[in-house]
C-alpha cells in the first residue's frame, strides 16, 4: 500500500463551532491507482487531498505512507516529503506570474538543487511532454487556461513524483480541454505507474479512475464504505 | 533558478513598489550623506584656519586679559623666558613651534607702534600666513601644522622666507603693513625706536590683525631696549589641531601651572558650533532613518508578503522550505537596502555638490567612504525592517492558495 489513512480527522476550529471537515476516514490506496475523489461542495475533499498531501496535519487520525508515519511530523520534514514525493495539480493552476512557464517548471527543480543548466533542459523536456515546446518562454496570461494547467501538470511532474495530486484540475476548463487534461493525467497514471488522486465534481472525469471515494460530510458516503472494504480488502 | 534570480525577477516584475518602498530610505540616507559632505569639508575649512592663522595657543602671564587673541601679548606682565624650556623639555606631542615674545606700546614721533621681540626662526615658522601673502591666500592642504619636510612646498617665495629667518639680526626689524604706510618705510630703511637704529628687512603683507601694527625685532635686542631682562610676555605655540582638541590646553597649564593659556578658539568656535549642529542634525536623521526607513520597507516587505500569499503558498507547496521563504524575504530586504544606500549616496553628494555653492559658499567634494557606510546603514535598517514581515510570511500555510476557490 502506498497510503493507509485510519480515522483520519480534521477539525477546523471556528467561532460558529468547529467544522469537521473531515471525520474519521479509514482506507488504503494500493500504488498505481487512480482514485478519484467525489462529493458535494464543503464535503471535505480539498482537505483530505491537502493532508494526503503533506500540506495540513490532521487533527487525529494517521496517515502512513510507504511504511511511514507522516502525521505530527516537522514542517521540514513535511517540505522535504512534497518535494521529493509529491506533485500537486490545482484547478487555479498555482502558476507564478511573473515567471515564465519554463522558469515555473525550473523552480520546482530548483528545490532539488539541480543545476541551472540542468533544470532548464530538464524543464524543457517537460513542457515538449506537455505539448507546449512552442510557449516556453511565454508568461501564464499569455496562455490560455488549458496551457495553464499543463505547465502546471509538467511543474507536479518536476519531481518525479509518486503521487501525484489533483484538486478539480479541470474545474475552471471547458469539456474538451478538460478531457486533454484527463487523458495526460491518465497517461502519467500508466505510463510513470504514479499514483493520481483526483478530485472531481464531473461524472466523466471521475469515470477515469479505478477506485472512487464519495464523501458526505467528511465521511466516505454509508453506501460506498462496504464497496472500499471489499476493494482495499481494508485491514483495521 | 536560484533564490536570488527569483528574487530579482520579483523585483523588477513590480518595479513601481520598489521605488516607493526604497523613497523613504533614499531620502534619509541622502539627507545623512549631505550633511556628512558639507561638515566634512566645514571641518577641513576650521583645521585650514587654525594652520593658516599660525600659531594658534597663547602662552601668558597670569595677570593677562585675553580679550582679543591677537593683541593679548600687548602690554602684558611678564614672566621668565625660562618656561619656553620647560615646555620643550617635556616633550608634549602636538607642540609644534614655540615663539616667545616681548611686547610693548610705544610712540615714535607721533605714531604709535607695537614693539614686539621675537626669536626668529620660530616666530617665522610658525607663521605660515606670512608666506601665503595673507589669509586664505592659497589653499593649504588640511593637515595638521607644517611639517619640517613638507614645508617648502607650502610657501610660495622661499627665498623670503629664508630672508626673513636669516637676516633678522640684532639691529634688523620686520614691520607690518599700517606701519610701514604710516610711516612711510620700506625694505632697507632705518629706523629709530627708543634711540637705537633698526633696518627695515622686510615688510609684511597685510593681516586685517594688530600685528600690521608690529615692528619685530630680535627678541633679545628688544629685552635689552626696555630692560626687562631675560623676561617675555607671551609664548606662541603652533599647536596640532587634533591634539589641542585632545586635551592638548590642559597638558600645557600642568607645565605652566602659573599662566594663562588660551586659543584661537573663539574665532573658529562658532564654524565648530556649526560642525557639532550639522552632526547632530546627521545623528537626528540617522535615528529617523532607522524608524521611517525601517518601517517603510518592513511595509514594502509586509505588504509584498500579502500579495505574494499565493506565491509563498505555492513555494511552500512545491517543497520550498520555511527557511527558503524567509531567505527570499531577507535577500529582498537587503537588495532594496543596497539599492537606497546606493541610491541615497549619490542623491546626497550630487545635493551637496550643487547645493553646496549655491547655499553655504562651499566646494563640496564627494567622500567615497560614505558610499560603504551609506550601504551598510541602509542595508542594516532594511533587515530590522524585514524581520517582522519575513517572521509572519513563514506563518503562511503552504496550501493558502489551494483555498481560494
Ligand atoms: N481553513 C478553514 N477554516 C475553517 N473551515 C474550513 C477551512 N477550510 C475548509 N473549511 C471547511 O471545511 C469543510 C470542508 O472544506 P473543503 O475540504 O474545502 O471541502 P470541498 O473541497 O469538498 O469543497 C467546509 O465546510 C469548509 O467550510
Ligand atoms: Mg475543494
Amino acid at each position: 500500500m502506498l497510503i493507509k489513512t485510519r480515522n483520519l480527522t480534521k477539525i477546523y476550529p471556528h467561532n460558529d463551532g468547529a467544522v469537521h471537515a473531515i471525520n474519521n476516514l479509514s482506507f488504503d490506496i494500493p500504488k498505481g491507482s487512480f482514485v478519484t475523489v467525489t462529493g458535494a461542495s464543503g464535503s471535505g475533499k480539498t482537505t483530505l487531498l491537502l493532508i494526503l498531501g503533506g500540506l495540513l496535519h490532521p487533527s487525529s487520525g494517521t496517515m502512513v505512507y510507504n511504511g511511514k508515519a507522516l502525521n505530527m511530523q516537522k514542517d521540514d520534514v513535511m517540505a522535504n516529503f512534497r518535494s521529493n514525493h509529491v506533485g500537486f495539480v490545482m484547478q487555479s493552476f498555482a502558476l507564478i506570474s511573473y515567471l515564465t512557464a519554463v522558469e515555473n517548471i525550473m523552480i520546482a527543480l530548483n528545490v532539488r538543487n539541480k543545476n541551472k543548466a540542468e533544470a532548464r533542459k530538464q524543464a524543457i523536456e517537460l513542457l515538449d511532454w506537455v505539448g507546449l515546446n512552442d510557449r516556453i518562454n511565454h508568461y501564464p496570461k499569455e496562455l490560455s487556461a488549458g496551457q495553464q494547467q499543463r505547465v502546471a501538470i509538467a511543474r507536479a511532474l518536476a519531481n518525479s513524483p509518486d503521487l501525484l495530486l489533483a484538486d478539480e484540475p479541470t474545474g475552471n476548463l471547458d469539456p474538451g480541454l478538460s478531457e486533454e487534461i484527463l487523458g495526460i493525467l491518465k497517461v502519467i497514471n500508466e505510463n510513470h505507474n504514479t499514483t493520481v488522486i483526483m478530485v472531481t465534481h464531473s461524472p466523466i472525469a471521475a469515470s477515469f479512475g479505478n477506485i472512487t471515494i464519495s464523501l458526505e460530510n467528511g465521511q466516505i458516503k454509508t453506501n460506498n464504505q462496504s464497496k472500499y472494504e471489499e476493494i482495499f480488502q481494508l485491514t483495521h | 533558478m536560484n533564490l536570488f534570480k527569483l528574487v530579482l525577477i520579483e523585483l523588477w516584475h513590480r518595479k513601481s513598489q520598489l521605488v516607493s518602498g526604497l523613497l523613504a530610505i533614499t531620502l534619509g540616507i541622502g539627507v545623512i550623506v549631505g550633511i556628512r559632505s558639507f561638515s566634512v569639508v566645514s571641518e577641513k575649512a576650521v583645521a585650514v584656519n587654525l594652520d593658516n592663522l599660525g600659531a594658534n595657543i597663547m602662552v601668558l602671564p597670569q595677570a593677562a586679559s585675553v580679550d582679543n587673541y591677537y593683541s593679548a601679548d600687548i602690554d602684558a606682565p611678564t614672566f621668565p623666558e625660562s618656561y619656553v624650556e620647560r615646555i620643550v623639555t617635556s616633550s608634549l606631542p602636538g607642540v609644534d613651534n614655540l615663539s616667545p615674545k616681548l611686547t610693548r606700546r610705544l610712540k615714535i614721533g607721533n605714531e604709535s607702534i607695537v614693539l614686539t621681540g621675537i626669536l626668529p626662526k620660530s616666530e617665522i615658522a610658525s607663521k605660515p600666513i606670512w608666506q601665503q601673502g595673507g589669509l586664505f591666500a592659497d589653499k593649504i592642504a588640511a593637515s595638521c601644522a607644517p611639517k619640517p619636510g613638507a614645508e617648502p612646498a607650502k610657501y610660495l617665495d622661499e627665498r623670503l622666507q629664508r630672508k626673513g629667518i636669516d637676516s633678522l639680526a640684532e639691529a634688523d626689524c620686520f614691520i607690518g603693513s599700517v606701519i610701514a604706510q604710516r610711516l612711510n618705510l620700506k625694505e632697507k630703511d632705518k629706523l629709530n625706536i627708543e634711540g637705537k637704529d633698526f633696518t627695515v628687512v622686510n615688510v609684511l603683507p597685510e593681516t586685517g590683525t594688530v600685528d600690521d601694527d608690529r615692528v619685530f625685532a630680535n627678541l633679545h635686542t628688544v629685552q635689552e631696549l626696555l630692560g626687562t631682562g631675560e623676561q617675555i610676555s607671551a609664548i606662541e605655540i603652533m599647536g596640532c589641531c587634533s591634539e589641542i582638541s585632545d586635551g592638548l590646553l590642559g597638558k600645557l597649564r600642568n607645565v605652566l601651572p602659573d599662566t594663562r593659556i588660551t586659543t584661537i578658539g573663539q574665532i573658529v568656535s562658532t564654524q565648530i558650533e556649526t560642525n557639532k549642529m550639522m552632526n547632530k542634525i546627521s545623528f537626528v536623521f540617522l535615528i529617523i532613518i532607522l524608524f521611517v526607513g525601517g518601517i517603510s520597507i518592513g511595509n514594502y516587505i509586509w505588504a509584498n508578503v500579502n500579495e505574494r500569499r499565493k506565491e509563498i503558498g505555492i513555494l511552500r507547496m512545491i517543497g520550498y522550505h520555511k527557511r527558503h521563504v524567509y531567505f527570499i524575504l531577507v535577500l529582498k530586504g537587503i537588495i532594496i537596502g543596497f539599492l537606497g544606500g546606493i541610491a541615497g549616496y549619490i542623491l546626497g553628494t550630487f545635493g551637496a555638490i550643487w547645493l553646496g555653492p549655491q547655499f553655504a559658499g562651499i566646494e563640496v567634494a564627494p567622500i567615497y567612504t560614505l558610499i560603504l557606510v551609506s550601504v551598510v546603514i541602509s542595508v542594516s535598517v532594511s533587515i530590522i525592517g524585514t524581520v517582522i514581515p519575513a517572521y509572519m510570511a513563514g506563518k503562511i500555510e503552504p496550501f493558502s492558495n489551494m483555498q481560494e476557490e
